[in-house]
């Protein structure tokens, strides 16, 4: 009866069209804010925040971001890497700049820069589909993250090559660089986080959400329908590269303290793949899911036999991980391509009619 | 659905119109011509889909266009839509030379149509797939949209009320949170006209609507064709085989064969044309 929908009537469109038709989904969902916002940040270590929860948040963003692109608009992309960095060096670049700054605003505004790199390499898109796109996009990735290297303007031409995240302030507190306390940080996070997402579900809710859709199901019929596919993809790759940007910047400013170049290689863009295909293509909370799979598996695996009294190495953690993950990946891509938010889904189609089947 | 689907009828204000209609014997209203294409040729390299055919659509008509497989009917369709340019040949649309056009700058003019190989949108429900139709009316920019907000929360409401009407016209209230993939056959096609309805196109282009249905499912479709053209004055180009459907429903009709046209006229009229006998009992050329 925890799902029971019954009595729970649409008198209007409006009220049809609101964000949570089913009481319980509204309830669920207060729920896990009361926590993330009480209740976590109370109980959690430097550990957990800094290895769970500073991770899994911007992570999510990250592959929300990227599951825009390719779950909701169809278009593949191997660089979500470079696009995350391409956000990070622009918010270093104007918090260097503009010292006065407000952190939050570098950060949100930092996701432009990216929209507009993400456009320029999204242009291939309108010619070509598919494993051909995907091969595009990863020639963004490796000239993205040759440029981090090469142009010493953008790290300040620091001897390391890397850039330093400085320490920044908001209201008197710290919330950026070595300063900084990483509750403060989180919240910092989960704010940007929790803004990004109501956008990135109001955005598919809507025209755009289905013209994307359109565009990713069948773009002939799409097109033929009235919609200008060229718009369609473009709009896809701005606001996807938006959010990733934003994420990018808040890995770096919010989490890592610091970045070389090759931080934005391929292993992230694939990790971030991995997370968006295992929560679900064409979700919003099923990265949320994915991103808790991928990020706290291998701090699982590292701690919980450890604590059983079981003797394991560090690098048994890391092939163990490894090994999980692509039978996930496999078994995602092959059983059930909507990943994990599917699976959440028929539980609950099942619980709401629980416990009366018929 | 009546307040909102009535407004095509102000085209006839407008003017476009070049001459001017008649009463049918079931007492509907043609208009003048609303499209005519005149010495229309296709080529795809070597081959001739489509060989120097004109024929005019008038204004609120049901105009059938038949012909054996591979006869260029479907071609003919994506020329109006602009899916295809015609290598030769003009298209007029209102009184006025239209210019080349990209397909989805045709829709917006108020063309809509549906595909001989069903092409719903399979990743969205039914209800989504009917808004699709609507995106041409919905103007909301990204900020809005993003904050569910102002143009965009009012735009949703608006034309969610539009698309409820076509829904319900269409009898299909009880699928419309099904998702597409998990329809029949029959059903899918009427999601496919109820999506291009939502448009509330001046004109629509059905391609074999009722190909695949059985007895009942056809006659339905026959009735939707029906009501739609009688009571929104929407002009309808239909391709359809089954010459039963078609001497019921068209007023006029253009038989093509081998990328010409071998017959245009109401429908006893071509029933009774020689060469058309012939294309269907495959005389040879
Ligand atoms: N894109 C294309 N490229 C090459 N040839 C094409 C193309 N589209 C159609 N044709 C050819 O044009 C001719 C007419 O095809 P069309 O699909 O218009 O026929 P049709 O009358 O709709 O037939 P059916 O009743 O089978 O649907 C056929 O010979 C077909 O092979
Ligand atoms: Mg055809």
């Amino acid at each position: 009866m925890l799902y029971r929908t019954a009595g729970q009537f649409k008198t209007s469109y409006q009220a049809d069209q609101a964000l949570f038709p089913v009481r319980q989904d509204a309830v669920l969902l207060a729920i896990i804010l009361a926590f993330a916002w009480g209740g976590l940040p109370l109980l959690a270590s430097e550990f957990a925040f800094q290895t769970l929860l500073i991770p899994i948040l911007i992570y999510s963003l990250a592959a929300l971001g990227l599951n825009l692109l390719t779950g909701f608009a169809g278009q593949l992309s191997l660089g979500t890497a470079a696009f995350m960095g391409v956000g990070a060096y622009a918010c270093y670049k104007m918090v260097t700049l503009m010292p006065w700054m407000n952190p939050v605003v570098a950060i949100l505004l930092s996701g432009g820069f990216s929209a507009g790199v993400g456009v320029a390499f999204g242009i291939p898109s309108l010619r070509i589909k598919g494993f051909y796109l995907a091969i595009a996009t990863l020639a963004a990735q490796f000239f993205l993250v040759w440029l981090f290297e090469k142009w010493g303007w953008l790290y300040n031409y620091n001897a390391s090559g890397a850039i330093q995240v400085p320490n920044l302030t908001m209201f008197g507190i710290y919330v950026s660089g070595p300063q900084a306390d990483s509750r403060v940080q989180y919240y910092v996070v989960l704010a940007v986080v929790m803004l990004m997402t109501w956008m990135c579900i109001n955005l598919t809710r809507g025209t755009l959400g289905r013209t994307w859709k359109a565009t990713r199901d069948m773009d002939i019929a799409a097109e033929l329908i009235g919609i200008n596919l060229m718009r369609s993809k473009l709009t896809a790759f701005a606001v996807s590269s938006y959010v990733v940007g934003v994420a990018g910047a808040l890995f770096v400013f919010m989490w890592r303290g610091a970045a070389e170049p090759n931080l934005f290689d391929i292993p992230l863009s694939f990790r971030i793949l991995f997370i968006a295909i295992i929560g679900g293509l064409g979700s919003v909370m099923g990265n949320y899911l994915g991103a808790i799979l991928i990020v706290g598996l291998p701090v699982v695996l590292g701690t919980v036999p450890e604590a059983l009294g079981i003797p394991i190495s560090s690098a048994t953690v890391e092939h163990l991980n490894v090994m999980i993950v692509g039978a996930l990946i496999v078994f995602f891509l092959i059983i059930e391509p909507h990943g994990l938010a599917r699976l959440w889904a028929l539980i609950r189609e099942k619980l709401i009619i629980w416990p009366f089947p018929h | 659905m009546d307040g909102a689907m009535r407004t095509y009828r102000n085209d006839e204000k407008e003017g476009a119109v070049s001459d001017t209609g008649y009463i049918t014997a079931d007492g509907r209203q043609i208009g003048g011509t609303l499209m005519e294409l005149r010495n229309i040729t296709l080529k795809f390299g070597g081959v001739v889909a489509i060989k120097d055919i004109s024929f005019d659509i008038r204004e609120g008509e049901i105009r059938a266009i038949i012909g054996p497989n591979g006869a260029g009917k479907s071609s003919m369709l994506n020329i109006i839509s602009g899916f295809y340019t015609p290598s030769e040949g003009e298209l007029w649309y209102k009184g006025a030379k239209r210019p080349p056009m990209k397909p989805y700058e045709v829709a917006r003019m108020g063309i809509a149509r549906t595909f001989q190989n069903i092409a719903l949108f399979e990743g969205m429900s039914v209800l989504d797939n009917v808004m699709t139709g609507r995106l041409t009316h919905m103007k909301a920019g990204i900020a809005s949209q993003a904050l569910w907000w102002g143009r965009a929360r009012d735009e949703e409401i608006a034309n969610r009320a539009v698309v409820e009407k076509v829904i319900d016209f269409l009898e299909i209230q009880a699928i419309r949170k099904t998702p597409v993939g998990r329809l029949p056959y029959g059903l899918k096609k009427r999601v496919e006209l109820a999506r291009a309805l939502a448009a509330e196109p001046s004109m629509l282009l059905l391609d074999e609507p009722m190909a695949g249905m059985n007895v009942e499912e056809k006659e339905d479709m026959s009735r939707f064709i029906l009501d739609v053209n009688d009571e929104f004055g929407t002009t309808i180009v239909l391709i359809e085989h089954d010459m039963g459907v078609v001497m019921d429903l068209s007023d006029r009709v253009v038989v093509m064969d081998y990328g010409k046209k071998i017959g245009d006229g109401p429908p006893d009229e071509v029933r009774n044309n020689q060469d058309v006998i012939d294309a269907y009992l495959g005389v040879a050329h």
